[in-house]
């Protein structure tokens, strides 16, 4: 079935300098296969390339159930330089968290 | 494990506008060895660098004599130590007012230190490469207002050697606040990495208070925080091998759990198995997290490496003047009146360029209700019908920035219909970017003072 990510996983999102971090971890251990699958660096850079302009790193953390997704270049300069009300990218971990996922059971 | 020696310490403040009454609750429940307000970020730095520039005895926290005042009492009746970084770009004259406010207060034998040698500003030159714009420093065409080097423990340590009950200092990195006293007390060696690593860890996730015990976490109906009108700020009880357990006053809102720890140990940190810190390269892939009950987490394993060679420096430079004008439109059609207002806002700085030579930069333009904190990125509601128009623009000039004030109040007359509720204001800002120095060519100095 599909979900939004918001049902299964939670997360936050920081910022250094232009570069922003965003951490998603999975609610229940058997959604993390399926997340590391469908929540890849690749479709974040496609789905919100107009905001994250750079390259995007992920890095997975399985005794966390969680990732951790580095965006170079996402904050317009950074806090001190965008003209985004959210200069720091507080509210980018929302935008992830809409994301469609298909997973197979739901509890 | 001598069970007996548990470290006990709290945070005071997360961030430079924290919320006071937690840390008082804290100071007066919390039996804590050492309180740690942490309160610079790269914005509060630059906030910093723009107040000590208008005025040489200012540059610290704003709400430092309010933060004192009500935490000196309590602090030396509790015993507690306190580590702040509130001195900001001005640690000096930031321990003096606290000198001034503890004599008024009656508070006597107070041992107060500030810690400075964070202004690094000598260290750059021309060539000084920064990243981020990718450049050297004479390339941004842009004044340098300040240099800061991220101090680590060993700027801290003397001063709690030489037996200060308050230490300010300037920019050190946020986890080391929590860290040198924690260090100090069990006495670890400052080249034992897998605990400084732990130790790490555990500033990491006391340095933004709030965010550790149910703040910037809750979403109705998915992530419920009891009473987080009254969060309370986090406690750690860390043990002599650097592990530790996470909570809060029992009284207090808010909640510690697994997912707030799991949220802020990966809260501003890229690659997880090397956190950078001037005094460890932390592991924080290792952690594992065990949740006792009653808002209470054992977090240990975090592992660590060797500390950097050279230290993280953030260079501020003068970055104009930022001018922010927003007008609303409301009812059916309001996203259509909107876009158009922000077109012709556009068009109009457009025109205006010539005035000023060209220099203003390009307007930005969002529409709050439909599109604004994600940008280009989403558009949330093509129907609202209760749209803020914004629009944003850095300038050189007060002239400049004045004429985007004008240009959005004139909407009212020369605009689409019904707009209303007009709000323009100008401010100064500081940019910043970063580069690194060699961790020898900084000398971190102490200077106390005492009542």
């Amino acid at each position: 079935m599909k979900v939004q990510l918001r049902q299964i996983a939670h997360g936050r999102a920081g910022d250094k300098g232009n570069r922003s971090n965003l951490s998603i971890f999975v609610y229940k251990p058997k959604h993390y296969d399926e997340v590391v699958r469908q929540v890849t660096a690749e479709r974040l850079k496609k789905t919100f390339g107009g905001v994250l302009c750079g390259p995007i790193k992920r890095y997975e953390l399985p005794n966390l159930h969680g990732l951790n997704f580095v965006m170079d270049q996402a904050l317009e300069g950074g806090v001190n330089e965008s003209l985004n009300l959210d200069g720091h990218g507080k509210s980018w971990s929302a935008m992830v968290l809409a994301l469609e996922v298909e997973i197979t059971e739901a509890d | 494990m001598d069970t007996q020696n548990i470290f006990r310490i709290g945070t005071g403040a997360g961030f430079s506008s924290d919320r006071l009454d937690p840390a008082l609750d804290l100071l007066r429940h919390g039996n804590l060895h050492a309180m740690v307000f942490e309160c610079v970020g790269e914005r509060t730095l630059a906030f910093g660098h723009r107040d000590r520039c208008a005025d040489p005895n200012r540059g610290y926290n704003p709400l430092l004599e309010r933060r004192m005042r009500a935490v000196l009492p309590l602090a030396q009746a509790a015993g507690t130590k306190i580590v702040t970084n509130m001195g900001v770009a001005n640690p000096r004259a930031a321990a003096l007012r606290t000198v001034e406010i503890a004599s008024k207060l009656g508070l006597k034998g107070l041992k107060i230190a500030a810690v400075t040698g964070d202004e690094v500003s000598h260290l750059l030159g021309p060539n000084s490469h920064l990243m981020e714009p990718n450049c050297k420093l004479s390339e941004t065409g842009r004044e340098m207002l300040a240099a800061n080097a991220y101090l680590g423990i060993d700027a801290i340590l003397p001063a709690i050697e030489a037996g200060a009950d308050v230490i300010i200092t300037g920019r050190v990195a946020d986890p080391s606040l929590f860290l040198a006293p924690i260090a100090q007390h069990f006495g670890w060696d400052l080249d034992d990495w897998a605990i400084l690593g732990a130790g790490t860890a555990v500033g990491h996730l006391l340095e933004c208070g709030a965010q550790v015990t149910g703040g910037y976490f809750a979403d109705p109906g998915y992530k419920e925080v009891p009473d987080l009108a009254h969060v309370g700020f986090p406690l750690a009880e860390v043990t002599a091998m650097g592990s530790a357990t996470i909570t809060k006053l029992p009284n207090s809102g808010g909640l510690v759990d697994q997912r707030t720890i799991k949220e802020q140990l990966l809260y501003e940190v890229h690659d997880p198995t090397a956190y950078l810190t001037p005094d460890v390269t932390a592991d924080f892939s290792t952690v594992s997290l065990s949740d006792t009950g009653g808002d209470r987490v054992m977090v240990g394993q975090a592992g660590g490496g060797r500390r950097p060679d050279q230290l993280k420096v953030t260079v501020a430079f003068d970055g104009g003047l930022l001018a922010e004008a927003e007008i609303s439109y409301a009812g059916p059609g309001a996203v259509g009146r909107a876009r158009l207002a922000g077109e012709i806002v556009a068009e109009r700085m457009t025109d205006h360029r010539t005035d000023f030579g060209g220099s203003n930069g390009p307007t930005r333009i969002d529409l709050i209700g439909v599109s604004a904190l994600h940008a280009s990125a989403v558009e949330y509601a093509a129907t609202a019908q209760d749209v803020r128009l914004r629009c944003a623009m850095r300038a050189s000039s007060r002239a400049e920035a004045d004429l985007l004030l004008w240009e959005v109040e004139a909407l009212l007359c020369c605009g689409p219909s019904a707009g209303g509720g007009y709000r323009g204001h100008v401010t100064p800002s500081v940019m910043t970017y970063s580069t690194f120095v060699d961790r020898e060519d900084v000398k971190p100095a102490l200077e106390m003072f005492s009542t």
